[in-house]
């Protein structure tokens, strides 16, 4: 893909706050001095009195957020995901989700591709984190388009969001046209061999896998699931009824995150043979995003050999 | 300049009758606030008296001198804001709340049930009143930061107003909110420290000694004040001073754990224990002749 149709998903983070902080005076911006990361001082320029940078504490932050909740504001927080989930994890837990108040943590960096600042700043367990808390909703957009309006659609959910962003530029999957159905599982590509559930930048590696399974006589159906939770039952039953096999793809840890989630699912519901493509088990390490893909397996070269061995099972037990 | 104080009761603090007045009114509640909590805490068998009964007189001040609030109406955006940071007082704040008539004083005796609207530790959810659930250390005062935020933004004269314990300020969120309070100039947030001296496992000075906290909170740039917590109106004079400032202020309150019963008073064994039944009878009874 040319340069040009890559863009940050950060960059459509801080291009929705700049319409709603337009348009909505309730929507409020707190950082913890990574605004020029991760984007929120475009808001801060615009809105000044409506931005909070907190200083690098993270605990605070989460419980300001949810203490500006409660006064009727729209609050969007955000820092890199290995802090807003893991750092401030008790007081998402405890201020912002028990008391279901209207706070959107929507941090960058998430993911292995986080790149050379290696381990402690890789977020691989962020969604197993997240999803495990009650009223929390969790989205992981895949590129600039869906990133902005899943920031637009979430200011206007009830209670907690969080909305996971990587550090590299994504590749552009939606247009400008762009439209986000909150709790769906939107289809990309029909297959009947396989079914490929996916999120965030791995939906990019998931539509090239099935480009290469094509290649070979095989027709991969690819789902985008950019809301990990709630979970589209419907649409996820669908789709694993017609191929009666599954594969997750994901930036995170193999354990918790959107292949633990359909795992949970499908054992109970719809029992059939899936691989999760994702971290196994371990930290990080530094390299570039390109490199760390491929030395976690995560690339589509990885995603397609998984399928085609899934499907050389087919019929055996 | 007229204090909000003197809005509400028509002359200004220090006339001797007035405060005579005001002790007695403010004494008679929390008397009875102390019975309930002693009773409430019996009947679950199990809670947090020491903590609950040390904070008892602030609170009343706050409710039923200081604060501008409307129990029939918990959302009146007018209103000011209490967070109880330390949750685990939260048998004290139901009571006072039942008392101002947020709710039934008959849920009291349902605490800590299956199914019951007063939890272990506030539920910002069902109980009419409370703000924001608490019960992790350490996070309330950073929600009321936010509050006083939120309240600036809206250009409300709305007063914020948190309770924290000694023990929990170990916790590090109380001093990164101590800081945040400081930097956004937070003038409409007035803090009271419950200073009881006791944590879980023992003396705070002992099991992790705070150092000078007055000292702390000023060089955080709080404006700090030191008083008997449990002199209604030293508290009550405390909260009308702290309007008065462009910081935020912290009242460090010296108190008694386990205040009003003698046998709880500085018990460290208190502090999470409930009164056995011959307990809980005494306590009321000491309670009723003080």
């Amino acid at each position: 893909m040319e340069e040009s149709k890559r863009r940050h998903t950060r960059e459509g983070f801080a291009d929705a706050l700049l319409e709603l902080g337009e348009r909505d005076p309730r929507v409020v911006v707190l950082d913890a001095d990574l605004a020029k990361s991760t984007q929120t001082y475009r808001f801060k320029e615009r809105f000044p009195e409506r931005f909070f940078d907190c200083g690098v504490a993270e605990q605070n932050m989460m419980g300001t957020a949810a203490g500006l909740a409660t006064t009727g504001k729209i609050v969007f927080v955000s820092t890199f995901a290995v802090f807003a989930s893991g750092r401030a994890f008790d007081q998402v837990r405890n201020t912002i989700c028990y008391s279901n108040l209207n706070v959107k943590i929507c941090p960058s960096h998430g993911g292995i591709t986080v790149g050379e600042d290696g381990s402690s700043h890789q977020s691989i367990e962020d969604i197993a984190l997240m999803r495990v808390l009650p009223n929390m909703k969790v989205i992981v957009p895949a590129d600039y388009y869906e990133t902005r309006e899943a920031t637009k659609t979430a200011a206007y959910l009830e209670g907690p969001v969080y909305i996971r962003m990587g550090r590299v530029k994504a590749p552009s999957i939606f247009d400008e046209d762009f439209r986000f159905q909150f709790g769906k599982a939107r289809v990309l590509r029909e297959g009947k061999d396989i079914s490929i559930f996916s999120c965030g930048l791995m939906t990019w590696e998931a539509l090239q896998a099935a480009e290469m399974l094509e290649k070979v006589g095989i027709e991969a159906e690819v789902v985008h699931l950019s809301t990990v939770k709630p979970l589209d039952r419907e649409g996820i039953l669908r789709s694993v009824a017609k191929t009666d096999l599954v594969i997750t793809a994901e930036e995170h840890s193999i354990i918790g995150g959107l292949g633990g989630a359909l795992a949970e699912l499908l054992a109970e519901e719809m029992p059939v043979r899936m691989r999760r493509i994702g971290v196994r088990n371990k930290f990080g390490t530094s390299g570039s995003s390109e490199e760390l893909l491929e030395h976690f397996k995560l690339t589509s070269h990885h995603i397609s050999k998984a399928a085609q061995e899934l499907i050389g099972l087919k019929g055996t037990r | 300049m007229k204090t909000r104080a003197q809005d509400k009761e028509g002359v200004s603090l220090p006339e001797v009758e007035r405060e005579l007045k005001l002790r007695s009114r403010l004494e008679e509640i929390a008397k009875g606030i102390r019975w309930d909590v002693v009773k409430m805490i019996g009947l679950a068998g199990s809670g947090h008296p020491g903590g609950s009964l040390s904070c008892v007189d602030l609170l009343v001040c706050l409710y039923f001198y200081k604060m501008r609030h409307r129990p029939t109406e918990p959302f009146w955006p007018d209103r000011d804001r209490f967070v109880l940071s330390k949750g685990h007082a939260a048998p004290a704040l139901y009571a006072v709340l039942a008392k101002a008539g947020y709710f039934h004083r008959e849920e009291l005796w349902k605490l800590r049930r299956l199914g019951a609207m007063l939890q272990g530790h506030p539920d910002s959810k069902v109980v009419p009143g409370v703000e924001i659930s608490t019960g992790s250390l350490g996070q309330g005062l950073a929600a009321a930061n936010g509050m006083a935020l939120g309240l600036r933004l809206d250009g409300r004269d709305s007063r914020v107003y948190c309770v924290i314990g000694d023990g929990e300020s170990q916790e590090g969120e109380i001093w990164e909110a101590a800081m945040l309070a400081s930097h956004y100039k937070l003038g409409n947030l007035t803090v009271l420290l419950d200073n009881n001296g006791l944590q879980i496992d023992g003396r705070c000075s002992e099991v992790m000694c705070l150092g000078d906290i007055a000292m702390k909170w000023r060089s955080f740039g709080w404006e700090v004040q030191e008083i008997d917590g449990h002199d209604v109106v030293e508290i009550c004079q405390a909260l009308d001073r702290a309007d008065e400032a462009s910081r935020p202020g912290m009242i460090i309150a010296h108190t008694i754990k386990g205040k009003g019963v003698s046998f709880m008073e500085n018990a460290v064994d208190f502090h999470g224990k409930a009164p056995t039944r011959e307990e809980m009878e005494q306590a009321l009874r000491e309670i009723e002749e003080s």
